[in-house]
Order: structure tokens, then C-alpha cells, then sequence
């Protein structure tokens, strides 16, 4: 019942972030390196082409000889060769590093997500989490990998024309950049209007995206409801609004354009003016003249990328920011520092060699709220000794989950402390524990894959033999046999195609092949129909026997199968014993097990 | 999927583009008009080089060639050389402003048809049978809705006027070149076809590569998902150091399909770029020579020099403009699919008779394809306000039963009579409003609660709605939210638990007051406790609606007027819960293992009782 709030992020264009984000592309240097010469090298042969047929004009034309021009043709031709080629090393440097980048990204960004707590996801939405993980990262990726490109790109040509003109003329050339500033101002206003535009467009896109999603899924409902026709009303005003916003920036884009290069066109008209006089009077060279009029029609584009490139790094920023959020977020739970070592040390470098666990875990003095709010648990204490199973009975949020996480260590107290085999499970790496721990959830979750891999995903190095007896002892193995290719069949995305039950039978096969010291059980209270019903019951009592165990149970067998039973409300313990015990004190549990019984039996 | 021929692609483009004639022409003239005007530059400078700082003899139409004369010749010019200028800043304002319009006019053209396109499909697939939802891919059907719609936006938008410019230009400025001087026409057109040509065929090339890209990014990112979704079975498996191989394997191979990528397009530049600075090249060469050597002005090279650019880039343009219709195309063939797809048929002349909530089945039979029987032979009468309770392992047929009571399906064999009146005679819109269905995936709107209870009656009176939240016991939930009733839910707002969106759907399916009310196992969420509470409030109803509930809880199924047993899709018992648990069967099955539970446990029980 959480409501996840997204930050609100800054519209000021802020270096900082692009430079730490850049810092995650450390290993990229040197084609970052490779990138940057095959760019600089070919700004200047760009920027050769005007130079070249200015020579023609004033070598050839101007002194009316043919005399070497199979020459220059060989260097014009020479000089093609090496362009092409450093097109290509420039395409192939900025792919590197947008797939780099990308790649890099990702992976620290996987990494976290694997380190992260149970807190982080139960706060996060993974529809969040999936949209910083692929688009956005790749949309970064794209704009530091094609926007340095631009950047330097666009630097490099003015800055190789503008060496160029002032060689030839500078003069001339003050004169062809006086239209400079006015084509920056104008293009630097336009992009930001314009992006800001695109963003409002691009809200409208993401309600219509919305409402068809809503349409689409909805669909069933909607004809239940007969409300095909207000539906479509409502839609009707959205696209409205779509066309409006849509025309208006398009309008407003169509100015940027006309207006720049008419402006631009003014640069080349000053030239064509000013150094047609200079030619007149013969202070000039014709192809001199030329190669002004060429680089004046040049200035456009680069400033254009350039003021594109500023608006398009404000606009990806939210972007960044939400990525390197996610690349910053802490894993509160972690191995302290020494703790692996030490213990190392103790039994050797093999988790394999480690000591197993009695499992008897003591709560002392726990006290525990999720994050700033408020405390669910305050100084509890309970013992569990090795082997007993522990049922959990209560209303939803009096801290059944919280404890059992706790005991998990999927969060650790906020003070007190947990103890398993009389020694505070801090001390132990994560790994140990973890790995002697069987979780089963509410819902179970099955990866795509076949019946067998998801049943092995607890122990990779299980047998078929094993994997058959682990089913076989959850009464798993009969509907498995039943599906069309028994343990090969395909659960498809998620267990798409295997039933609820099914599913639940699948993970306690799961559990059941860990052999873990320590299981959980938090049970499903979504009905399964009957048949299955029972065996799932049997299943948990074959989990339940003879390990230490925590169950969330919603079930009176599965209540009644346990050794020991807590009545939980509001974190704290109100009655604590086994189910003849509770009974006989007449208090909640009595009450709260005569009401499931009648709810669960016929009431006659 | 069936691709579309170049004929009904042309007809569809121009059913969408209805009502859009006059910008449409005005933005194509004006494209036309702008190429044009692009052409002019080039001239200027010619007449300048030539002839103001070279001396020679303008070659001028003659009503130009006169008012040349008229001005005072080349004198003239050489004082008054900032005329030229003038004349190129008027011809680029004067091409802007053309641009302008036929930006605007492309605007209005392109969203105009984005809008319809848009609410066809919305409608559509409102007005799409039951069925095809039931099966319909929402991911995909989404994406036809919007990145398909978009593909085909952009191509009226900026594509088919992309088509004509390109063309234009090559078209104005190679016939430009002719005029000028046909034998330089000839080596400077020469390289041209085969740029084009080569880059037409890399275009086409260039999707099949990003494919391969396509196809690796999608499987990353449902690698990812599902480690997301199942994150916590990852780390109670402690299996983080396996996932984190198998992410990097996926994602470093995705990186070299992207670099393996970059180097196709960074050859097909190369040599693209090649050909094309070959050609120019071969015009400055060539072009010197003719000057030097055969009397061509030094104004109609550098004339040559603007075209052969205004020629090739283009030409590149076009080429991947062509190979991008083909993206439209398919896009277009995905909308298209969508919009054929029958539509429930047209019910406007059939009946819409008072009803009070009387159902009779008579044997009735439905299958969703040949030879798969769902429903055989089902028979059964309900009086009004009678309760009818269904019980049935999955697969047995319970839903779709429901279902042909709303006329989402119709039977395939026998009839279904409301009040004595076949279903298949009454408006289907008429039976929806006095049969209220509640889904066991219950399914809300990104809205207010409150207005997600009232979708069925958006005129309700807040006090109707408290009411009916109240009977589906989720009026306390409500209030404990921050915004009570005015707290939005689903994507951009408050996540609701299973058992609450059931009981918000249960309540927007109260205030309906249908004469017939249908729980398609829609309490399956909710505790067995919160269950018996709203069974008890709906019994305070009862004696108005007619009910049908499917469930698994034996207490729910027990108080029913009449418990149907369904197996394999035929009534196997059917009788109240006394005459049934007299008789063996699966209903004294389940009954049985229910309370047997309880049967030990009554000792201890039955005490405290």
C-alpha cells in the first residue's frame, strides 16, 4: 500500500552528473581517445575540400594552366581515401563507446540490484527499476556516446574554419562571423523552447500510451460495465489535446528553421559583398572569395548541433540523475568489514567447507521500524531451539512478516540483536546464512525455464534422481508427470502456465531440495481448489518436520501441525504455546481458531 | 503476418489522411517550391563570379537580360554589388517563409491523421467481442496502438514529404546542370546511380542487422524482469553470483552485436562517403580543366560544385527514405490487422424487455473451437432473488457459464431464457446493464476510488457509493487511505491488495443494482472472515437480485438456494447443500475434507462454544 514518490529533479543543466557518469565509463578511455583523433583529423579534412578547390581556382583557372593537375587530382583523390577511412573509425569509436557505456551501466547497475535489501524492493517498483535498467540507460548510453560526438564535433569544425579563414583573411573573416552570435542566440532559444514542448508532447504520448494500456487491460471490464462509449469519449479529449500541443510545436519548430537560415544566409550574403569588392579590386583571390562563401554556409550546422546538444542534455538529465540514483543506492545489509575473513580464516576459503548450522535462533531485545517510521517491533525477545517449528497467527500488519524477515536477516534489527547458535548472526557472512535458508513465499515466483531447472535453481548441482525425490516428497511428482512433457515442460514467463497450485508445489520442491536448516513459509491465502489444497498441506508438513522453522500461516492444519504456536499483535507476543496449551487458556487464539473453524467448515 | 500490397497501403494512408486534402497539396506545392528557390543561390553567385568581377556577358532569359540592361549593365553591379546580397537574403526569407507554411500545413496534416488513426483503434477495440480480449496480448496490442501508430505518423509527417523534396532537388539541380552545360552534367551526374543504388540496398540491409540487436536487447531485458520480479527467491537461494553471470553474458553480448552494428554502418559511410567525394572530386578536376581548357566560366564550376552537393546528399536521403517506407509499411499491416477484426455485430433492432431475474438454462452447449466441448447440455431454472452457487475443479466450465449470461459469448447448442425470453433476442448491451458480472481478476481504472466505484453510474450520489462500499466491506479500507475516496489507484497511485481490489470491484458491481448479479470466484482474495461479513450484508439484498457465485468455500456454496456440481462441463449434481452432502459425489468430497479439519478439533471446539 505504499506509494512510491519519484523524486523531482532540477532543470538547471548540471555538469556534475554528466562527469560522474562519465567516471562509469572508466575502462572506455582509450576509445574515448581513439574517438576524439579520428573526429579532430576529420574536421580537418573537411575542412581541406574548400582549400583544395580554392587552389584549383587560383593555381589552375587564375593562371589559365593544366600543367600538374593529374597531380592534384592524385592528392584530391589521396586525400578522399584517408576521409572515408576516417569515417569509419569515427562510426565505429562512437558505436564503442555508446555500447560501452551502455554495457557498463547496466552491469553496475545489475550488480547493485543484486546487493540490494528486500527493503529496497518492497519500497521500489520494478516497473521503475526496469525502466532505468534498459531506456534509460540506453538513452544515456546514446546521448554521452552521439553528444560528445556532436560536441566536439561541432567545436572542431568552427574552430578549423574559423583557423582557416583568419589564415587566409582575417578581415574577411570578422566579417563572416558577425552573424555568429545572432545564430547562437536564436538556435539556443529556439532548442529550449522546442524541448520544453516536446516534453509536454511527450506527457500527452505517455497518457495516451496509458489509456490504450488501460483500454487494452481493462477491456474485460469495461464490456462487463457497458462503458464502451464514455470511454471512448474520455479518449476522444486526449487525443484532442495530443493534435493541439502537437500542431502548436510543430508551428513553433517550423519558424527555427527559415529563421536560422535566413540569418545564416545573411553571413553569406556579407561575404559575397564585402570580398566580391575585395576581388574587384583586386586586393583578393577569387578562389579566396570561394572558400569564405563555403565556410559561411558551414557555420550553420555545427551551431545548430551544438545548441541541440545543450537542450538535449538538459532533457536526458532527469534521466541521469534517476540512473546514477540507482547506481548510488547503499545495500544497507552487507558482510561487515573482516566478518568473510575471519571466517575464512576459521574453516577455509570453500563455503562448501563451512560448518552447518543447528539452527536455534534467539531474539534478544529486538527492536525494529522500517526505515524513519514507526517501530513495528519494540524490545522483543523470543527463543526458537533447534528443530521446532514455530507457527505465526495474527491480523495482517501486527509484524508477522517483519519478524520472520528479521530472523531471515532480509532486514536486520534497528537495535537488539539476533543470535543463531548463540552467536549474533552478524557475524557470520551473509553467505553462510543464506545458503542454509529455505524461503517460501505468498506467491510464488518460478523463473522461465523448465519444471526441472526451477526446481534444481536451489542446488545447480542436483541430480534428475534428486530433483524427481524432492517432488516426489512434496506430492509434486504426479501433476508434473501429467504435464505434456513431465520435467521438461516449460513454465513459461514467471510459471505463466502452470496453475496457482501448481506453482506453490513446484516452490516447495523447490525449498524441499536446499535441505535448508532454517524455513520460512509465508502461506498463500488465495484459495486453490481443494485437491491441491491437501497437497500443499502435505507438503508442509514434510518442510515442517524436524527443521527449525517460521510459518505466516493462514491455515488451521498447517496451524495445527506446528510445535509451537505465537499469537502476534502489535509486535508483540500475546500468547505463545502449542495448539492443545492455547486452546485451553480460552483466550484470542481460542476465539480466533473457533471463528476459522466455523469459516472453514460448514457451519451447521 | 500478410504484408500489403502498394494498393491497399496507398488506400489506407488515404483513409486516414480524410478531410486533410487543402493542407496536404498546399504543404506538397510548397515543397516543390521550396527546392525550387534552393536552386536560385548557386545563380547569384554565378552572376556575380562571372560577370560583375569577371566581366563576361550574363547568359539571361531575355526578360531578365533587359531589365539587366535597364539597370546599367555590369557597372552598375560593381557599385552596387550589395544588391546581390540583398537578392540572396530576400530569396532565403522568401524560401523560409515557404518552409514555414509547409511545416505548419504538414503539422496539421500528420497529427490530424495520428488523432484518427488513434480513436479508430480505441473504438475498435472497445467494440471487440469478449473474446478477443480474453486472448489478446496487451504488451503487443499496446505497442500496435502507439509505436505503430507513431511509425506511420512520422511517414506522413516528415517521410513522404522527405520523398518529394529529395526528389525535387535532384531532379531541379541535375536539369539545372544540363542546362548549363551538358558535357560537365554528364561527369558530374556519373558516380550518382551507384550511390544510390548501393545506399538503397544497404538501407534495406541495415533492419535485418538491427534485428539480430533487437531481438538480444529484448531477451536482456526480460532476463532482467524476471530476475526483478523474482528477486527475493534469488537471495534466499543466495544464487546472486549465478544471475550476475548470466546478466553479463546478455549484456556483453548485446554490446558486441551493437559494436558488430556500428561497423556495418561504419563501412556503408565509408564508402558512401567515398563514392561521394569521388564525384565531387572528378567535378573540381574535371571542372578546372573545362574552365582552363574549353571556355567554361569559373562561375558555372563553382555553380556545378553547389549542385553536385545539392544532388548527392539527397539522393543518399532518399535512398533511406524508400527503405524506411518499408518500417511504415509493416507497421501499417499491424494497425490494419487490428482494425479488421470483427466487431460485435450490430444489435440495434432486438429487444430490450423488463427484467426481474428469472434464468432458465436449457441444455445448453458451448465450445470455443471444434471438437472441444467447454459447456454440454447444461439445464437448470432460478426463480427471482434465488441464490445459485457453482462448485467445479478448474477447467470444468464455471466461468464461461457465467460469461454466456452476460451475452459475452453465446451458447453454441441450446438457449438461455431471462424471464422467459431467449437471451439471443435482447439488446447485448440491454442484457449488460441488467446483468452485473463481477471478474475474479477484478480490474480498476488509474482513477479515484470513488470514481472507480461509480463507473457504472457516474451520476451517483456520494452517499450511494459509501453504501455500496460498505456492503462489499471496503468502506473502512477506504477510509484509512490519506485521501479516503479521492485516492487514486493503479500505476500513478496507491497499490491496493488482491482481497481490496476485489471488494472495490465487488462495490462497483452493487451500485449497479442489476435484477441478476454474477461472482466469478471474486472473493477469492478476501479472508474467509471479511467473506462471511459481506455474504451477510448481500443476504440483506438478497430478495432483489437473483445470484450467481462461484467459489471453493464450502461455507459460501452452502447457503445457496440451488449448488451446481460442474465436471468436464456438465451439471454432475445439482441440488441445496443438504441433498447434496446426503449423496457421493465431489461436493460431499470437498465437504468432507473441509470440515475434517474440524472433526478433531470439535472436542476442544464444541467446548468452548
Amino acid at each position: 500500500m505504499t506509494q512510491f514518490e519519484e523524486k523531482d529533479f532540477s532543470e538547471k543543466l548540471d555538469f556534475g552528473i554528466w562527469k560522474r557518469l562519465l567516471a562509469h565509463g572508466r575502462g572506455l578511455k582509450p576509445v574515448f581517445v581513439a574517438l576524439g583523433i579520428s573526429m579532430g583529423l576529420l574536421a580537418c579534412l573537411e575542412t581541406l575540400g574548400p582549400l583544395l578547390t580554392k587552389y584549383s581556382i587560383d593555381h589552375f583557372v587564375a593562371q589559365g594552366t593544366v600543367a600538374g593537375l593529374p597531380w592534384f587530382a592524385l592528392l584530391y583523390f589521396g586525400i578522399t581515401v584517408v576521409q572515408a577511412i576516417s569515417t569509419y573509425f569515427f562510426l565505429y569509436n562512437a558505436g564503442r563507446v555508446e555500447a560501452g557505456m551502455c554495457y557498463s551501466i547496466r552491469r553496475e547497475g545489475f550488480e547493485r540490484l543484486q546487493q540490494l535489501p528486500f527493503s529496497y524492493y518492497d519500497r521500489t517498483p520494478v516497473g521503475w527499476i526496469m525502466a532505468r535498467m534498459t531506456s534509460d540507460s540506453q538513452r544515456l548510453a546514446e546521448v554521452i556516446a552521439w553528444g560528445l560526438v556532436d560536441v566536439f564535433w561541432g567545436a572542431a569544425s568552427l574552430l578549423t574554419a574559423s583557423v582557416a579563414m583568419f589564415i587566409l583573411n582575417w578581415r574577411l573573416a570578422l566579417v563572416t562571423m558577425a552573424v555568429v552570435p545572432a545564430l547562437a542566440y536564436a538556435s539556443l532559444f529556439f532548442q529550449r523552447r522546442m524541448l520544453e514542448s516536446q516534453r509536454e508532447i511527450r506527457k500527452t504520448n505517455s497518457r495516451i500510451t496509458g489509456a490504450f494500456n488501460e483500454g487494452i487491460m481493462g477491456a474485460r471490464t469495461t464490456k462487463t460495465l457497458l462503458r464502451e462509449h464514455k470511454n471512448s469519449e474520455e479518449f476522444q479529449e486526449l487525443t484532442d489535446t495530443m493534435y493541439k500541443s502537437s500542431v502548436r510545436a510543430a508551428v513553433f519548430s517550423s519558424l527555427y528553421i527559415p529563421l536560422v537560415s535566413v540569418l545564416a544566409s545573411c553571413g553569406s550574403a556579407l561575404v559575397l559583398v564585402v570580398g566580391g569588392d575585395g576581388v574587384i579590386s583586386g586586393v583578393l583571390l577569387m578562389g579566396t572569395l570561394y572558400a569564405f562563401i563555403s565556410y559561411a554556409s558551414r557555420f550553420f550546422d555545427p551551431i545548430r548541433h551544438l545548441s541541440r546538444i545543450f537542450a538535449e542534455l538538459q532533457a536526458a538529465q532527469a534521466a541521469a540523475e534517476r540512473v546514477m540514483g540507482l547506481l548510488g543506492e547503499k545495500p544497507e545489509i552487507v558482510d561487515a568489514p573482516g566478518v568473510r575473513e575471519a571466517f575464512s580464516a576459521q574453516y577455509g576459503a570453500d563455503p562448501s567447507g563451512w560448518p552447518g548450522m543447528d539452527g536455534r535462533i534467539e531474539f534478544r531485545d529486538v527492536t525494529f521500524a522500517y526505515g524513519e517510521g514507526e517501530k513495528v517491533l519494540e524490545h522483543f525477545d523470543l527463543v526458537v531451539p533447534s528443530g521446532q517449528s514455530v507457527a505465526l497467527v495474527g491480523e495482517t500488519g501486527a509484524g508477522k512478516s517483519t519478524i520472520v524477515n528479521l530472523a531471515c536477516r532480509f532486514y536486520e534489527p534497528t537495535s537488539g540483536s539476533i543470535l543463531i547458535d548463540g552467536r549474533d548472526y552478524r557475524e557470520y557472512p551473509m553467505h553462510w546464512l543464506y545458503s542454509r535458508l529455505g524461503y517460501v513465499l505468498q506467491s510464488p515466483h518460478l523463473f522461465s525455464g523448465t519444471v526441472e531447472e526451477n526446481i534444481r535453481y536451489a542446488k545447480p548441482t542436483a541430480t534428475r534422481e534428486e530433483v524427481e525425490a524432492a517432488a516426489k516428497l512434496v506430492s509434486a511428482h504426479e501433476f508434473i508427470l501429467r504435464l505434456e512433457k513431465g520435467y521438461d515442460t516449460e513454465v513459461g514467463e514467471g510459471g505463466d502456465r502452470l496453475s496457482t497450485g501448481e506453482k506453490q508445489l513446484v516452490s516447495f520442491a523447490r525449498a524441499v531440495l536446499s535441505d535448508p536448516c532454517l524455513f520460512v513459509l509465508d502461506e498463500a491465502t488465495s484459495s486453490v481448489d481443494t485437491e491441491t489444497e491437501q497437497a500443499i498441506q502435505h507438503a508442509i508438513l514434510q518442510l515442517l518436520s524436524g527443521r527449525t522453522s517460521f510459518v505466516v500461516a493462514h491455515r488451521l492444519s498447517t496451524i495445527r501441525n506446528a510445535d509451537r504456536i505465537l499469537v502476534i499483535s502489535d509486535g508483540r507476543i500475546i500468547e505463545d504455546g502449542t495448539h492443545r496449551e492455547l486452546m485451553s487458556r480460552r483466550g484470542h487464539y481460542h476465539a480466533l481458531y473457533v471463528s476459522q473453524f466455523i469459516d472453514e467448515s460448514v457451519g451447521v | 503476418m500478410k504484408r500489403l500490397t502498394v494498393r491497399t497501403t496507398v488506400r489506407r494512408l488515404a483513409g486516414f489522411l480524410e478531410g486533410t486534402a487543402a493542407p496536404y497539396v498546399g504543404s506538397v506545392l510548397f515543397t516543390l517550391l521550396s527546392a525550387a528557390l534552393s536552386m536560385i543561390m548557386p545563380l547569384v553567385f554565378r552572376f556575380v563570379v562571372d560577370t560583375v568581377i569577371d566581366g563576361g556577358s550574363p547568359a539571361l532569359p531575355p526578360l531578365l537580360q533587359s531589365f539587366y540592361a535597364g539597370l546599367g549593365s555590369r557597372d552598375f553591379f560593381v557599385a552596387n554589388l550589395w544588391l546581390c546580397g540583398v537578392a540572396i537574403v530576400v530569396v532565403n526569407s522568401i524560401s523560409g517563409g515557404v518552409d514555414f507554411f509547409k511545416g505548419k500545413w504538414m503539422a496539421i496534416v500528420s497529427e490530424h491523421s495520428a488523432r484518427t488513426i488513434r480513436m479508430k483503434l480505441y473504438r475498435h477495440l472497445g467494440a471487440l467481442p469478449y473474446s478477443y480480449h480474453a486472448k489478446a496480448e496487451t504488451g503487443d496490442l499496446v505497442q500496435r496502438c502507439t509505436s505503430d501508430v507513431d511509425t506511420v505518423r512520422k511517414f506522413l509527417a516528415l517521410q513522404l514529404l522527405e520523398i518529394v523534396r529529395c526528389l525535387a532537388l535532384v531532379l531541379f539541380s541535375a536539369g539545372l546542370m544540363f542546362l548549363l552545360d551538358p558535357g560537365m552534367a554528364l561527369v558530374s551526374v556519373a558516380v550518382t546511380p551507384v550511390v544510390f543504388v548501393t545506399s538503397l540496398l544497404y538501407f534495406r540491409k541495415e533492419r535485418t542487422a538491427f534485428q539480430a540487436y533487437d531481438e538480444q536487447e529484448g531477451r536482456l531485458s526480460t532476463l532482467l524482469q524476471e530476475n526483478l520480479t523474482g528477486v527475493r527467491v534469488v537471495k534466499a537461494f543466495a544464487r546472486q553470483d549465478d544471475e550476475m553471470a548470466r546478466f553479463e553474458e546478455g549484456n556483453s553480448s548485446l554490446r558486441e552485436l551493437g559494436i558488430k552494428l556500428m561497423k556495418i554502418v561504419g563501412a556503408f559511410w565509408m564508402y558512401s562517403d567515398f563514392l561521394c567525394l569521388v564525384q565531387m572530386g572528378a567535378v573540381v578536376v574535371f571542372g578546372t580543366y573545362r574552365v582552363v581548357e574549353a571556355g567554361m566560366s569559373l562561375g558555372t564550376l563553382l555553380a556545378f560544385i553547389a549542385y553536385v552537393d545539392m544532388l548527392l546528399y539527397p539522393l543518399r536521403g532518399l535512398a533511406r527514405t524508400l527503405a524506411d517506407a518499408g518500417k511504415m509499411q509493416i507497421s501499417l499491416s499491424r494497425i490494419e490487422e487490428v482494425l479488421t477484426e470483427p466487431e460485435e455485430p450490430s444489435d440495434e433492432e432486438l429487444l430490450e424487455p423488463e427484467i426481474r431475474g428469472g434464468v432458465t438454462f436449457e441444455h445448453v452447449g458451448f465450445r470455443y473451437e471444434e471438437g472441444k466441448d467447454v459447456l454440454e447440455d447444461v439445464s437448470f431454472t432460478v426463480q427471482k432473488g434465488q441464490t445459485v452457487a457453482i462448485l467445479g475443479p478448474t477447467g470444468s466450465g464455471k466461468s464461461t457459464l457465467v460469461h454466456l449470461l452476460q451475452r459475452l459469448y453465446e451458447p453454441t447448442s441450446g438457449r438461455i431464457l431471462l424471464d422467459g425470453v431467449d437471451l439471443k433476442s435482447i439488446r447485448r448491451a440491454h442484457v449488460r446493464r441488467n446483468v452485473g458480472l463481477v471478474l475474479q481478476e477484478a480490474f480498476l481504472f488509474s482513477r479515484s476510488l470513488k470514481e472507480n466505484i461509480r463507473l457504472p453510474r457516474p451520476d451517483a450520489e456520494d452517499a450511494t457509493v459509501h453504501e455500496a462500499a460498505r456492503t462489499a466491506a471496503v468502506h473502512d479500507d477506504i477510509l484509512a487511505f490519506d485521501q479516503g475516496y479521492e485516492t487514486v489507484v493503479g500505476e500513478r497511485g496507491v497499490t491496493l491488495s488482491g482481497g481490496q481490489r476485489q471488494r472495490v470491484a465487488m462495490a462497483r458491481s452493487i451500485i449497479r443494482e442489476c435484477p441478476v448479479v454474477v461472482f466469478d470466484d471474486s472473493l477469492s482474495a478476501v479472508d474467509t472472515e471479511t467473506d462471511s461479513k459481506i455474504r451477510a450484508e448481500l443476504g440483506a439484498r438478497r430478495h432483489q437480485s437473483t445470484t450467481f457465485i462461484i467459489s471453493h468455500r464450502v461455507s459460501t456454496l452452502a447457503e445457496a438456494d440451488l449448488i451446481l456440481v460442474l465436471e468436464h462441463g456438465r451439471i454432475a449434481q445439482s441440488g441445496t447443500h443438504a441433498e447434496l452432502v446426503a449423496r457421493p459425489g465431489l461436493y460431499r468430497r470437498v465437504w468432507e475434507i473441509q470440515s475434517a479439519l474440524g472433526t478433531e478439533a470439535d472436542g476442544e471446539g464444541g467446548e468452548g462454544a
